[in-house]
């Protein structure tokens, strides 16, 4: 897949920007960012589903615009929303998609095989009926149906539990290691590490693509993570600091960057326990850490919240 | 934090035919508590939420809020209690100032009270420029601090807050929980879902439903220990098995 100064707008406002990427066969690619960073406007041009105004996407090498019914024999889309036929069963939703593609759900079976064997046992459930994981695993059925040779999935996991995430994500592995290209999106930024590489999106535009270590090694400054039983008055404490840059609450941690760019990580570590303990925390810990892609998303954000 | 009881629910159990949604649920939260309730889909959490927020009566057992019985006192509970999900909070044709006028209408405060506390909220969220546009069109991220803070207006005991980050930008995220944990120091007990296990961390005492049960309720370091975990995401893993054919 290769896109080149993509955007698109919706009246005045500009859902994508400029975006620029590519894919390469066999990858498993994710889009990270929040709501409204325009991950489905994206997902739903490279399945041609909409046409952008400006730049150009080849998908399998195919033009998105020109050669649309071309692309759509060939990928795999799994939309957002559950999309499949809420009073069908579970085994008429598959054998409808297998038809609409000139195939049947008996040719395929061993591809899908692996997944479908978990939704099996509830072969004659209505669709509308399954639990949101079961759901999740049926659409991913339907979208490989007919052997797709690129397969998009448009936050496959939002609002679904940890476990289940897990579990999903170690199918799209199995479906990698067999050799499908896929393009993922999802708001979780601890599921990057799942991916090959990456690209954070936010506000229309790429603030970033590479795999997810290149990413967090690109981080730029020391980063440190700051430890002590009241976090609350731990983050204040923190940004009291004179050369704080950035504070933030990190699962049982504080991140802490410095705004003076020339102190090494030890230098860091040595003056803030020196400051945590004149504030009165007797057991505070201090200790450098390498950044994720959380991290460097706050920092590419600029460290500030989306605006208006 | 003061030692009262904000919530107290014992065998609390909700049946919908054959299937029991929640089987005997027993705990306590303190008030100025910041409690996560947590679970996979399909373990009960949602049914829990709406019998303790007087939507849903109780098949059996007991439970209080704000010292009020969520059986025979819904209407009253209501009242106490503060309440914002990810999917419907706010009216999106409504402007901000809108909602905020209709949501304290609602809570029966005068409009006195409405025009100061809108004007406190706006000015505490920076939000003031903004009052007249229209919530459909601000920012996911505005939209759920504003949120939070419209169901804070009627400064209620207790506030149930169900996903309320869901897909929202990390530094957002982190800033909705300051005003969570500001909220706690003010003395509101916060009842609290998420999918997003960094923030069970940040909650004083988590529990975690499994099929109707609660399977393990602590602080995150006794979760931890206890479950031999580096993380809460790792205590949800080997505690929380999706129930699949729960549907």
């Amino acid at each position: 897949m290769e896109v080149r100064r993509l955007g698109k707008r919706f009246g005045k406002e500009t859902a994508l920007d400029g975006i620029d990427f590519t894919v390469d066969a066999g990858e498993l690619f994710g889009f990270i960012g929040p709501d409204g960073a325009g991950k489905t406007t994206l997902f739903r041009i490279l399945t041609t589903l909409l046409v952008p105004d400006a730049g150009q996407a080849r998908v399998l090498g195919l033009d998105v615009v020109r050669d649309l019914w071309e692309i759509r024999r060939r990928v795999g889309y799994m939309p957002g929303r559950f999309s499949l036929y809420q009073d069908l069963s579970v085994e008429e939703n598959l054998r409808f998609f297998a038809s609409v593609f000139g195939t049947t759900l008996e040719a395929e079976r061993d591809l899908i095989r692996p997944i479908y064997a978990q939704i099996e046992p509830f072969a004659d459930r209505r669709a509308g009926a399954l639990s949101g994981g079961m759901k999740q695993k049926l659409a991913l059925c339907c979208a490989l149906v007919h052997r797709p040779d690129i397969l998009f999935l448009d936050e496959p996991t939002t609002g679904v539990d940890a476990v289940s995430r897990r579990e999903f994500w170690d199918l799209l592995g199995d479906l990698r290691a067999d050799g499908l290209t896929i393009v993922v999106s999802t708001p979780y930024m601890d599921e990057a590490d799942r991916c090959d590489r990456v690209a954070l999106i936010q506000k229309g535009r790429l603030l970033g693509v590479g795999t997810p270590a290149s990413i967090g090694a690109g981080y730029g400054r020391p980063l440190l993570a700051v430890r002590d039983a009241d976090r609350h008055r731990l983050i204040r404490a923190l940004r009291a600091f004179p050369h704080a840059r950035s504070v933030f609450p990190f699962g049982e941690t504080v991140h802490y960057t410095d705004e003076r760019a020339d102190r090494s990580a030890a230098d860091l570590i040595a003056e803030l326990t020196t400051y945590l303990s004149a504030e009165g925390f007797a057991d505070a810990g201090v200790e450098a850490i390498d950044a994720g892609i959380e991290d460097a998303f706050m920092a590419l954000m600029g460290g500030v919240p989306e605006a208006a | 934090m003061s030692a009262g009881v904000a919530i107290h629910a014992r065998d609390l159990t909700r049946r919908f035919g054959a299937f029991t949604a929640v089987d005997a649920i027993t705990f306590d939260v303190g008030e100025g508590e910041v409690f996560g309730f947590l679970g996979a889909n399909g373990a009960g959490k949602t049914t829990a939420i709406r019998m303790l927020t007087g939507l849903l009566s109780p098949t059996s057992g007991e439970a209080t809020v704000a010292g009020l019985d969520v059986f025979r006192q819904a209407d009253g509970v209501k009242r106490r209690i503060g309440y914002m999900s990810q999917r419907f909070s706010l009216y999106e044709d409504l402007t901000v100032a809108e909602n905020i006028r209709l949501y304290g209408g609602i809570y029966g405060l005068s409009d006195r009270q409405i025009r100061e506390r809108a004007d406190d909220l706006l000015q505490r969220l920076g939000f003031a420029h903004a009052a007249g546009e229209r919530v459909g069109r601000i920012p996911l991220g505005w939209k759920q601090k504003l949120a939070f803070s419209v169901a804070m207006l009627h400064q209620p005991r207790i506030v149930f807050l169900d996903e309320p980050t869901g897909g929202v930008d990390p530094i957002t995220r982190r800033q909705f929980w300051e005003m969570i944990y500001e909220a706690a120091a003010g003395g509101t007990t916060v009842f609290v879902t998420t999918h997003y296990m960094d923030e069970a961390e940040y909650c004083d005492r988590v529990s975690i439903m499994v099929a109707g049960r609660i399977g393990a309720l602590g602080t995150p370091t006794e979760l931890k220990q206890r479950f031999g975990a580096a993380t809460m995401d790792e205590v949800f893993v080997r505690l929380a098995r999706p129930t699949e054919d729960a549907a």
